[in-house]
């Protein structure tokens, strides 16, 4: 019975991936915590593996998981010797509340989000515990994605729930006064395993597109989880555009390829289309253009134009001055001098870069040493760009990033 | 990674289809798209009107030929679609000709549904969500201005 065993095994997996925010969400509600509700729902997944070979897969997965899941606490409960007054009053709840229909559960889940979020976690909690019961990842999964061994994730994810139990974070969705805070933590937690997708900080690979396609679909889930907010959907339009180049990014083998040298044709016009309609579904709510809106609208000028030299650099100067202003950030600052390289001149943008380095921004970071270079070398000061070139390519951490500033750097002292 | 599920119907399905009620299809599709868009995994798709208004471009002879049909076999390969926002049929068919693919290749040109399709429905509450799930804009339009810029 081997091939039923791993046929159940697959279809348990899809399941989960789908049901499984719902499911733990329905459970948290009921026990009124995070951690055990987690617990019951593998408990149930367990017992899933077992029972579904010999019943088969049930025709509502989800409310399969939730009943079992259910009965599994109630008789846990009951077990105990010192049945106490609260525990009697959950279990006589929860009974009377397993219902057979499995209702869809849209304010459960968003409660699970901000819950997984609780700015009592750190951020790498933070992310651990939503991709683990938000977007349904396997702990090896989340480990695999984020280059860390499992133990760590597993630790991460222990941890967050004692810390959540330990500070009686209740399941609910914060009120009107915290929603702005606790959904920037929930954004942050969708941006970061984007960008950690986007661009891998460490490693062989220059991107990793699972990663920055689970955060697409999180971020897909927050929009409809929360239709009023234009931060959520500019996150989204964000991630579409920068997602749209996937294709054009990497070489054959596997080396970054630059915007410039990207072919457009190859960029997802489908996913472009995703993206200009997201942005506009966050202006058209009119409540002005936050920092995710202003990156979106960066990225939307360079997804629609034509080519690097049709592209309206003026105005993405004007849309960096913006982002920097709203949110003062040295890697905004050398992004907006990028730009002015591209509508002044790379006169003007090494000015930018060279007060920023004065300033001693972002030391010991690859950022300045290869835009320097890049600079240098397009106003012909060829010695020294190279030396810049080497010094990002001896800073960075990616091999993929690194090949690629040696390449320029060779490429300089062959010219001379 | 990115699946396209592809609606596939018999000539009998369809016809016995049309004792159903339509409103209970659309409140069925309604409540299966909105379960995908809670899940964040619909990102695109619309229903295709029936194949008699079609018609299909064949590329195996030395000029395309355009004719009623006939059209793919169920175990035919599918291998991407494109999504075109256009003035009249005429105005489909000139671009579909236009497509660079060679013999053996089929391009099967419906119509995609729309609001008026549903004009009777109008107070449906997954026909009021629909348009909400699409926003202001819709993609389609936004991918015009993005494919002509260049041109």
């Amino acid at each position: 019975m081997g091939a039923a065993l791993d046929e159940v095994r697959r279809s348990l997996e899809a399941v989960w991936r789908i049901e499984s925010a719902r499911v733990v969400a329905t459970l948290a509600k009921a026990t009124g915590d995070l951690g055990s509700a987690e617990d019951l729902a593998q408990e149930a997944v367990a017992e899933a593996l077992v029972a579904w070979q010999a019943s088969g897969i049930p025709q509502n997965p989800g409310a399969w998981l939730t009943a079992v899941a259910k009965r599994r606490a109630i008789d846990a409960w009951r077990r105990r010797s010192r049945l106490d007054e609260r525990h009697r009053a959950l279990a006589y709840e929860l009974e009377a509340a397993t219902e057979p229909d499995f209702e869809p559960i849209h304010d459960d889940v968003l409660r699970l989000v901000f819950t997984a979020c609780h700015p009592v976690l750190a951020r790498e909690a933070q992310v651990a515990l939503t991709l683990k019961v938000v977007a349904g990842l396997t702990t090896e999964e989340i480990a695999r994605l984020f280059l860390v061994p499992v133990a760590t994730v597993q630790q991460r994810i222990v941890r967050a729930k004692k810390t959540l139990g330990a500070a009686k974070v209740p399941f609910e969705t914060p009120e009107p006064v915290a929603w702005k805070q606790r959904l920037s933590a929930v954004l942050g937690v969708v941006y970061l395993s984007f960008t950690e997708g986007y661009a891998a900080t460490s490693g062989e690979r220059w991107m990793r597109p699972e990663l920055a396609n689970e955060a697409l679909r999180l971020g897909r889930m927050l929009q409809s989880l929360m239709p009023r907010e234009a931060e959520v959907h500019a996150l989204v339009a964000l991630m579409e555009f920068q997602a749209s180049r996937f294709a054009a990014r990497v070489g054959p083998d596997g080396a970054p390829v630059l915007l410039a040298d990207q072919d457009r044709t190859t960029w997802d016009r489908a996913q472009i289309g995703r993206g200009v309609a997201a942005l506009a579904r966050a202006d058209g709510l009119g409540r002005g253009r936050g920092s995710y809106a202003l990156q979106a609208a960066i990225a939307e000028l360079h997804a629609t134009a034509p080519s690097v030299e049709t592209t309206d650099w003026e105005a993405i100067v004007v849309l960096y001055e913006a982002l920097g202003r709203l949110a003062p950030n040295p890697v905004v600052e050398v992004n907006r001098a990028v730009a002015v390289a591209q509508a002044v001149g790379p006169a003007s943008a090494l000015a930018i870069v060279d007060r920023l380095d004065e300033e001693g921004a972002l030391r010991g970071s690859h950022l300045i040493p290869s835009v320097r270079g890049e600079l240098l070398a397009r106003l012909g000061r060829d010695q020294e760009a190279r030396a810049e070139l080497l010094t990002a390519a001896s800073l960075t951490a990616n091999e993929r990033e690194r090949d690629v500033l040696r390449a320029k750097a060779a490429a300089l002292g062959e010219q001379r | 990674m990115k699946y396209m599920l592809i609606m596939r119907t018999t000539a009998e399905a369809l016809e016995a289809s049309k004792d159903l009620d339509f409103e209970q299809i659309i409140n069925a599709m309604g409540a299966y798209n909105e379960s995908m868009i809670q899940a964040g995994v619909l990102i695109g798709g619309d229903g295709l009107t029936d194949a008699a208004e079609g018609f299909v471009v064949d590329f195996g002879a030395e000029t395309p030929v355009v004719t009623d049909g006939p059209y793919g076999e169920v175990h035919e390969l599918f291998n991407g679609f494109w999504l075109l926002q256009v003035s009249s049929r005429d105005e489909a068919r000139e671009w579909a000709l236009r497509a660079p693919l060679g013999p053996g290749t089929k391009l099967e040109v419906r119509r995609v549904s729309d609001e008026s399709d549903f004009e009777d429905f109008s107070d449906n509450e997954y026909i009021k969500k629909e348009k909400e799930w699409r926003g202001v804009e819709g993609a389609a339009g936004a991918m015009g201005s993005a494919g002509t810029a260049d041109a």
